[in-house]
């Protein structure tokens, strides 16, 4: 059981007001993404509700019960570090064991408990190992082992991959999901990466200077971003804006319009544009064009597209995936 | 590595380092040396230097004028016991200084320090006094209190350097694990710093087995360690040079080969923020 409340959360840092106040609702068994550019308070969030940071004001709830005035240890709750942080001078077992000597439980239930994690994680063999004798990937997964065994009421991940090559961070980023649909205990982890936000969660929160942007479910924020900050930070590539006569026909000052909504054609279209660089990725095309008075633009268009440098297009976005904001940034409902 | 030295540069350096060496080492050979002389011989001009008639009868006559072996326990007793107690001290207030840091732990850290540069002269009356009032002259306890209270800024300044190189995510993921205070120093920073710890107490306990000042001033008999006992050789009789030169061998015996032995540590240890 793990449901996790924060209310009015504040963190200042001496003056540098770093999470104004925060307010979020984290059911049980959910798998919760914090995302957001760098800098943002992902982390420090992260680590108010961990306990590793003070809260300035505010209440941190798990289960009803406040617990913002708790050490750590108390909170039930396990955490996977960046950097693993891993006890070097401990074999992997006693590495998994250490959170479950100090809760004092028996020879026998860590034995089990440590078995079982590694068989789960795949690690059986490496036990007796040190951590400087195992690989990046490895590590990663003795970390979660460390975390798992202690059976919390959520984990805690800030950035787990960041450190791991790309064809790693794709196996272990569906490992985790996979050990959140077998545990389904409550994740909450923390990613600039807006992928692994997109592919791995049941609800995403999207930070921007210590404040909630947005929360919903990965689709919700696609379709319906809430504001120009999380329909430029979510999706990949980017979303294009555009002002001008465009926006004005459409009531609005400015519309957003992404990538992949974008029909190309050599004969006719809304916007006449000239091919500056066309990515050939086979399943796809990215084609980064100037459009004639608005100025670049990404294009993705799906199959093999013989485009190259200097030929003129024509983009015509599709009406109702157009996504129109006021002056504030702020989206305005579809037209 | 790349060694980018000339060979002329290279061995003028060696030239120079071995002289350096042995300007450090000569007065210890020196003592040694005339430690195995007559007194007749030890003051003769000029002095020889191997051919003499090498002698044992001063450690004879040392050892039966005075009782070694008590001073040499007091010297352990004294280093061994104040180097421990300011482990205690040094490994709390280091741990405070390196993982929670403040906007003043610098100027704190140099502030203790600074006392080091303090002549310990300037407190002799002062503590001199305190001792006799609190009955402690004399005493191995008043002498560790001391001793360690020196040698405490030492202690605080290379355990602070050790802990600064551990990771902060390490003793976290330990309180997360559900590690309380001590435990998450007991298990977790105190085995990653042993290299570290290690040095720091080597060399404590070099600095107490050597340190004269206050061990002479405020022991007589029961607490005096064999800084003492050199000095009861070098003044009521005048001066026997090969007998005290005897007694200094003993004294600083077992201090050199635990150097010896252990100078790669040392090394090590004292040089850790410097290099790396
Ligand atoms: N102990 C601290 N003292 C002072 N300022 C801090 C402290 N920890 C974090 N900050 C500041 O708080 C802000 C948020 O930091 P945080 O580490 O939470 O960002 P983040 O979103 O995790 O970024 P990243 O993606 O780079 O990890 C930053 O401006 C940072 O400089
Ligand atoms: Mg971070």
């Amino acid at each position: 059981m793990g449901a996790i409340r924060l209310e009015k959360v504040k963190k200042t840092f001496g003056t540098l007001d770093v999470i104004p106040g925060v307010d979020l609702d984290i059911n049980d068994g959910e798998f919760v993404v914090f995302v957001g550019p760098s800098g943002c308070g992902k982390s420090t969030l992260l680590r108010l509700i961990a306990g590793l940071e003070d809260v300035t004001d505010g209440k941190i709830l798990i289960n009803g019960t406040d617990v913002a005035n708790e050490a750590p240890a108390k909170r039930g709750l396990s955490m996977v570090f960046q950097s693993y942080a891993l006890y070097p001078h401990m074999t992997v077992y006693n590495n998994i064991a250490f959170g479950l000597k100090m809760a004092g439980e028996s020879k026998e239930v860590i034995e089990e408990k440590v078995q079982s994690a590694a068989k789960i994680l795949n690690l059986t063999d490496y036990l007796e190992r040190r951590p400087s004798a195992l690989s990046g990937g490895q590590r990663q997964r003795v970390a979660i082992g460390r975390a798992i065994v202690r059976n919390p009421a959520a984990f805690l991940f800030d950035e787990p991959l960041s450190n791991l090559d790309a064809a790693l961070r794709v196996n272990m980023r569906l490992e985790i999901t996979g050990l959140h649909q077998e545990l389904k205990t409550t994740m909450i982890y923390v990613t600039h990466d807006q992928v692994e936000a997109m592919t791995m969660a049941d609800k995403i929160v999207v930070l921007q200077a210590g404040r909630v942007e947005q929360v919903g479910k990965p689709m919700e924020l696609y379709n319906n971003p809430a504001n120009k900050f999380v329909a430029g930070f979510i999706g990949s590539p980017k979303m294009n804006f555009l002002g001008g006569e465009l926006a004005q026909k459409r009531d609005c000052h400015e519309i957003g319009i992404r990538p992949e909504h974008i029909a190309v054609s050599t004969e006719s279209g809304e916007i006449p544009a000239t091919v500056k660089i066309a990515e050939h990725l086979g399943a796809e095309t990215y084609l980064h064009v100037e459009a004639d008075g608005l100025g670049p633009m990404t294009v993705r268009a799906t199959g093999e597209i013989p485009l190259g440098e200097h030929d003129k297009i024509f983009l015509t976005p599709e009406q109702d995936r157009i996504h129109r904001f006021d002056a504030h940034g702020l989206a305005l409902g579809n037209s | 590595m790349e060694n980018k030295q000339t060979p002329l540069g290279y061995v003028s350096f060696s030239v120079f380092a071995w002289i350096v060496g042995l300007l450090i080492f000569f007065p210890i050979f020196w003592m040694v040396l005339t430690s195995f002389k007559t007194e007749l011989e030890a003051v003769s001009i000029p002095p020889s230097f191997i051919s003499f008639d090498w002698t044992l009868e001063n450690y004879v006559e040392v050892q039966e004028r005075s009782n070694y072996f008590k001073f040499a326990m007091n010297s352990v007793i004294l280093a061994v016991g104040s180097t421990l107690v300011g482990l205690v001290f040094a490994v709390t207030c280091a741990w405070a200084m390196a993982f929670n840091p403040t906007k003043r732990t610098k100027d704190a850290l140099l502030w203790m320090l600074s006392t080091k540069m303090m002549p310990p002269v300037g407190v002799l009356v002062p503590i001199y006094l305190l001792f006799r009032d609190w009955g402690l002259l004399d005493t191995r306890f008043g002498l560790i209190m001391v001793l360690f209270l020196m040698n405490l800024p030492i202690m605080v300044w290379m355990l602070y350097t050790y802990f600064k190189e551990i990771p902060t995510d390490i003793l976290e993921a330990a309180r997360m694990d559900g590690a309380t205070l001590p435990k998450e120093i007991i298990f977790v920073l105190l085995p990653m710093a042993v290299p570290g710890i290690a040095s720091t107490m080597l060399l404590n306990i070099i600095l107490a087995w050597n340190e004269a000042f206050w061990t002479l001033n405020l022991t007589t008999s029961d607490a005096a360690p064999l800084t003492a006992f050199i000095a009861s050789y070098s003044s009521p009789e005048g001066l026997f040079w090969a007998k005290l030169s005897a007694a200094s061998t003993l004294a600083v015996a077992p201090i050199l080969v635990i150097g010896w032995f252990s100078q790669k540590q040392l090394v090590r240890g004292l040089t850790f923020g410097a290099v790396k």
